[in-house]
């Protein structure tokens, strides 16, 4: 039976909790950051990297390793931003900290900016989140008054303030350069690497280490029981927890926190999400936000285990940590798990995603700006009742036409769905499109087709 | 750092290659063409357009220990990027490994192209950029021959002016974004920008705004396809009519590289030409027209009294007149070094003396310098002015004043607007020139001359940069050669019969006799400098030259 663990999520839901300062320090809040500041700050950076802890944002790349490449010898100020651009679909998990537990973060960010040594944090919070935004100037103003943000912290000389800024509704900030970018007052796009790693050449061409909330939350964990003892919980190649929100068709939707490895997919799915809903059965998931590649649910892989030998893993036999899912083709990205039952047309499901890539796509480099419209633009009218048999393969080319050649990683987003969903599910579009074309093709609506985005 | 080379293996061989270049350039010194929209060597690096794929690899290393890893062979073995790289952003290090021919890189090539012809017009057969366009080239080069795309085009602004200068369609836009970059960087302003995201991405600019620049013309060279054209010359020839001429402009001091594109004897335009040292790629647009004035006042016909004669006989009129004495000659700094030098011959034989003037006009730092005529460091070189000349012509209207002056022979120049108006009527005015003014109205004698664009010359520009003109059009048929008119002159003045010298004969004549200009035979296309220690104690007026070759090399080195 699988159970969650509570790390990160301690506060949420939680019976008479709210984001009051008070009741942050009343369980021992800011504690550790008091802590924090009288430590080395070498020292801190060795512990995260002792960690092993991968960044929660999607793409976990190692924290202590984004920490490590930091230019500190430019001598141009450090900043710091914390990622609250949460808008990966199907990814809720920074939403619920930033409404309910807003000091978690603030702490987090201020043992980070201390850690690193940072001149100046700021919040990047994405537009949609308006209440979130007002919760994060409230706590940072009480925190302010309560001397654990500005000038000296706790009783030190180290000085920080954070400024919180809104996004404008655009994806691409999720991602950290053009998140930089649009930081800095510009139009958010992601800028080539070289120059421009944030480490070096970041916000205002400073080194800046961008981090997901949920990451800068475990840095006051790591802190206080030491990277060793954190990189212990869970599975030794992706320590810790995820906060796994699941949406879509089962019972009971929502986030769960689970140590990693502890449990596999089907006992999240069954177990704590109550299966299915009536009458239905699971057809397909998708792990980590929409970018990630869609399984199959009746999908079985041959897994090489560390001894040598071939397993054969069904899908919800997959246990929860980002190696695990690495090894089936896909990746857990932000831990966003969509579910899909049988009554889910996957065409359209395909069409929905890609037209929120099309119309996300920052319209910088090629590849993306015309290739994510063109896939939008071939679903739709697939939906729409004007498929065409060879539509199938071209999508295919599209997408592999934009993998990998693009500035940002929103290329392979917009990409994978298509690729994995057109591949996986090949029957399903040339079945929907062969029944169009016996009504006569191009312009019969055969179901409920409707326009999306 | 300058001579630093490092070894490369582009498709298969080995090369050596200046350190610091990035592949592309690195390419396009070995003639390895690699296609490309969003990239300009004077602009920084966008790595937006994705033409410019490369595969790319560097020798394998292991990670922990940084030791070499080898091969079953021994050899070093190369590291592939999993992902192709762009080689506009990327710089060459030692023992890379770029393949630029594969089947893959093909690949790309063939998609990048497709992705950008999805919601392009394709109106080639109306567009004016057609035969001088990327787009065109490269779908030729690298794109496939059918389009897959079924879906309705985007639809955008067309034909919306930018000023009145340029006219925007944002339809045939690429995104390649080397305008905005363009107006950011060189321009110091934001004219142009994108609007809207993802395949709606539309270039703009604000209605109503300071959108003007006197450099804003340099957008349209950039533009690698329709999108933004000159309004000028929009719809006046199809540029694969156009013969192109190596030229210098003749706006200001700073010597700006040119080609001049012209067909049946008429200038259609004028682009800048690239000389790192000079000007980069770019030029004003106020020295693109300099061509129109010989439009609306060429001199065209000789005359005496203001009534028309044969040219022969104007010319044998105005050396009778030179021989009475009294002779002064009025050059100026439009003229070659191969005229000046003349001049300075004809001066010796009729004992007169050289005057000229200045042109100031304000310095805008950039392009035009504050000295309007092109060659007055020709004059000071060839000696027949010895210090720097002012805006003015004092020096011969006392002359004049002294009664020492009965002709003036005068190469061009206004003398009305030079302060000489009043004295004119006493004296025996010979205007040669290839424009008309109010003093070749009031000429005793008026000769058409040839303007820059009707001979071959050199001019010496403020950076004592000496740069070769050539002939782009025919002169008028009344015109003489001035290199003809002032060794004629200089034949009936000294009575000795040499043959009329040509450009190259005479370009020989004075690398001999001047050591300043010894190497004035053989100017390569992008100049020569030349010693101008000798003029040191000369305060010229004009502000330093941007230094482009050395912002180059800054920026590969970024």
């Amino acid at each position: 039976m699988a159970t969650e663990h509570r790390i990160i999520y301690k506060h949420i839901d939680l019976e008479g909790w709210n984001a009051s300062i008070d009741k942050y320090i009343s369980d021992g809040g800011y504690s550790i950051l008091a802590d924090t500041v009288k430590r080395d700050r070498a020292e801190l950076c060795a512990e995260m990297e002792k960690s092993k802890l991968k960044g929660r944002g999607g793409a976990g790349f190692p924290t202590g390793m984004k920490w490590k490449f930091l230019d500190r010898k430019s001598g141009k100020p450090i900043y710091l931003v914390c990622n609250a651009d949460e808008s990966e679909p199907g990814t809720c998990k920074d939403r619920l900290l930033i409404y309910q537990d807003p000091h978690s973060i603030i702490e987090g960010i201020m043992c980070t900016a201390y850690a690193i040594n940072a001149a100046q944090a700021f919040i990047y919070i994405r537009g949609e989140y308006i209440n979130g935004y007002r919760i994060l100037v409230n706590a940072i103003e009480e925190a302010k008054a309560k001397g654990f943000v500005g000038d000296k912290i706790c009783g030190s000389d180290y000085s920080c303030q954070i400024t919180v800024c809104r996004g404008a509704g655009c994806y691409v900030c999720g991602e950290e350069t053009g998140l930089i970018s649009s930081l800095a007052g510009g139009r958010a796009y992601p800028r080539i690497k070289p120059p421009y790693f944030p480490a070096v050449m970041g916000l205002y061409d400073c080194p800046t280490v961008v981090n997901n909330v949920e990451t800068l939350c475990w840095v006051p964990k790591v802190f206080k029981l030491g990277g060793e003892n954190v990189s212990k919980i869970g599975c030794p190649l992706d320590p810790g927890t995820h906060v796994w929100g699941v949406s879509g068709q089962v019972q009971k939707p929502g986030r769960y926190e689970i140590e990693t490895g502890s449990c596999t997919l089907g006992e999240l799915l069954y177990d704590l999400c109550g299966g299915p809903l009536a009458g239905r059965r699971f057809k397909a998931i998708i792990p980590g936000g929409s970018s990630m590649k869609i399984l199959r649910w009746d999908e079985k892989f041959s897994i090489k285990q560390p001894n040598g030998t071939m397993i054969e893993r069904k899908v919800e036999d997959i246990p929860l940590d980002s190696a695990s899912f690495m090894q089936v083709g896909t990746a857990i990205g932000s831990c966003g798990i969509i579910v899909m039952d049988n009554t889910v047309d996957m065409p359209e499901a395909l069409a929905n995603l890609s037209a929120f890539y099309a119309h996300e796509s920052c319209g910088q480099c090629t590849p993306c700006r015309e290739g994510t419209m063109w896939m939008s633009r071939i679903t739709r009218r697939i939906c729409e009742g004007g498929g065409r048999l060879e539509d199938v393969d071209l999508l295919k080319n599209v997408a592999d036409n934009i993998c990998g050649r693009t500035i940002c990683a929103l290329g392979e987003g917009a990409a994978w769905p298509v690729q994995s969903n057109v591949s996986k599910f090949r029957d399903e579009y040339e079945r929907k499109i062969a029944a169009q074309l016996s009504q006569g093709g191009l312009g019969r609506a055969d179901n409920n087709a409707y326009r999306l985005i | 750092m300058e001579n630093q080379k490092v070894k490369v293996n582009i498709n298969g061989a080995d090369y050596e290659v200046a350190a610091g270049l990035n592949i592309l350039e690195a390419c396009k010194s070995l003639g390895i063409e690699i296609p490309f929209f969003c990239y300009h060597p004077s602009l920084k690096v966008a790595g937006s357009c994705r033409m410019c794929l490369v595969q790319m690899g560097t020798p394998a290393r292991d990670r922990a220990t940084g030791a070499p890893i080898l091969d079953e062979n021994g050899v070093q073995k190369i590291a592939w990027m999993p992902k192709p790289v762009i080689s506009c952003g990327t710089k060459v290090s030692e023992g890379m490994h770029i393949l630029t021919d594969s089947e893959y890189v093909a690949d790309c090539r063939r998609a990048v192209l497709e992705f950008l012809l999805l919601n392009h017009p394709l109106d080639c057969p109306i567009c004016d950029k057609a035969g001088e366009c990327k787009l065109q080239e490269y779908t030729h080069a690298y794109g496939r021959q059918t389009s897959r795309y079924v879906e309705e085009k985007n639809i955008k602004r067309k034909k919306r002016p930018l000023g009145t200068k340029i006219m925007v369609d944002a339809e045939r836009c690429i995104q390649c974004s080397r305008c905005i970059r363009f107006c950011k960087e060189f321009i110091g302003k934001s004219i142009l920008g994108f609007t809207k995201r993802g395949s709606k991405v539309e270039i703009g600019f604000y209605d109503n705004a300071d959108n003007d620049s006197n450099y804003l013309l340099n957008v349209v060279d950039g533009c690698p396809v329709g999108a933004l054209t000159e309004t000028a010359f929009r719809f006046k020839m199809r540029t694969w009519f156009l013969k192109t001429t190596e030229s210098i402009c003749g706006e200001s001091s700073a010597g700006v590289n040119t080609r001049v594109w012209s067909r049946g004897g008429k200038i259609y335009r004028i682009t800048p030409r690239q000389n790192p040292f000079v000007n980069d790629m770019f030029m004003s647009d106020s020295g693109r027209y300099t061509f129109k004035k010989y439009e609306q006042r060429r001199l065209d016909h000789a005359t005496i009294d203001a009534s028309p004669c044969q040219t022969e006989y104007a010319v044998s009129r105005a050396s009778e007149i030179l021989k009475l004495g009294g002779v002064a000659i009025v050059a100026n700094g439009w003229q070659s070094v191969e005229e000046m030098y003349l001049l300075g011959e004809l001066a010796k034989a009729c004992g007169a003396k050289i005057y000229m003037a200045s042109h100031p006009q304000p310095d805008d730092g950039k392009l035009v310098s504050a000295e309007g005529a092109p060659n007055i460091r020709g004059a000071l070189i060839t000696g027949i002015i010895s210090e720097y000349p002012k805006p003015n012509l004092g020096d011969l209207e006392r002359q004049i004043q002294g009664g020492g002056v009965k002709t003036i022979l005068c190469f061009g120049e206004d003398l009305a607007v030079l302060g000489l108006q009043h004295l004119l009527k006493g004296v025996n005015v010979i205007y040669c020139g290839a424009l008309e003014n109010d003093t070749s109205a009031e000429a005793k004698i008026c000769l058409p001359l040839y303007s820059e664009f009707e001979k071959d010359g050199l001019w010496v520009n403020r950076q004592f940069r000496i740069q070769r003109f050539k002939k782009a059009v025919d002169a008028p048929k009344a015109a003489v050669n001035d290199i003809d008119f002032i060794a004629g002159l200089l034949r009936d003045a000294t009575g000795e019969s040499f043959k009329i010298p040509s450009v190259g004969a005479l370009r020989a004549v004075i690398a001999s006799k001047n050591e300043i200009l010894k190497d004035c035979a053989s100017v390569p296309s992008s100049g020569l400098v030349l010693d101008g220690s000798k003029f040191s104690a000369i305060e010229f007026p004009e502000a330093a030259a941007i230094n482009f070759a050395g912002a180059t090399s800054s920026k590969a080195g970024e």
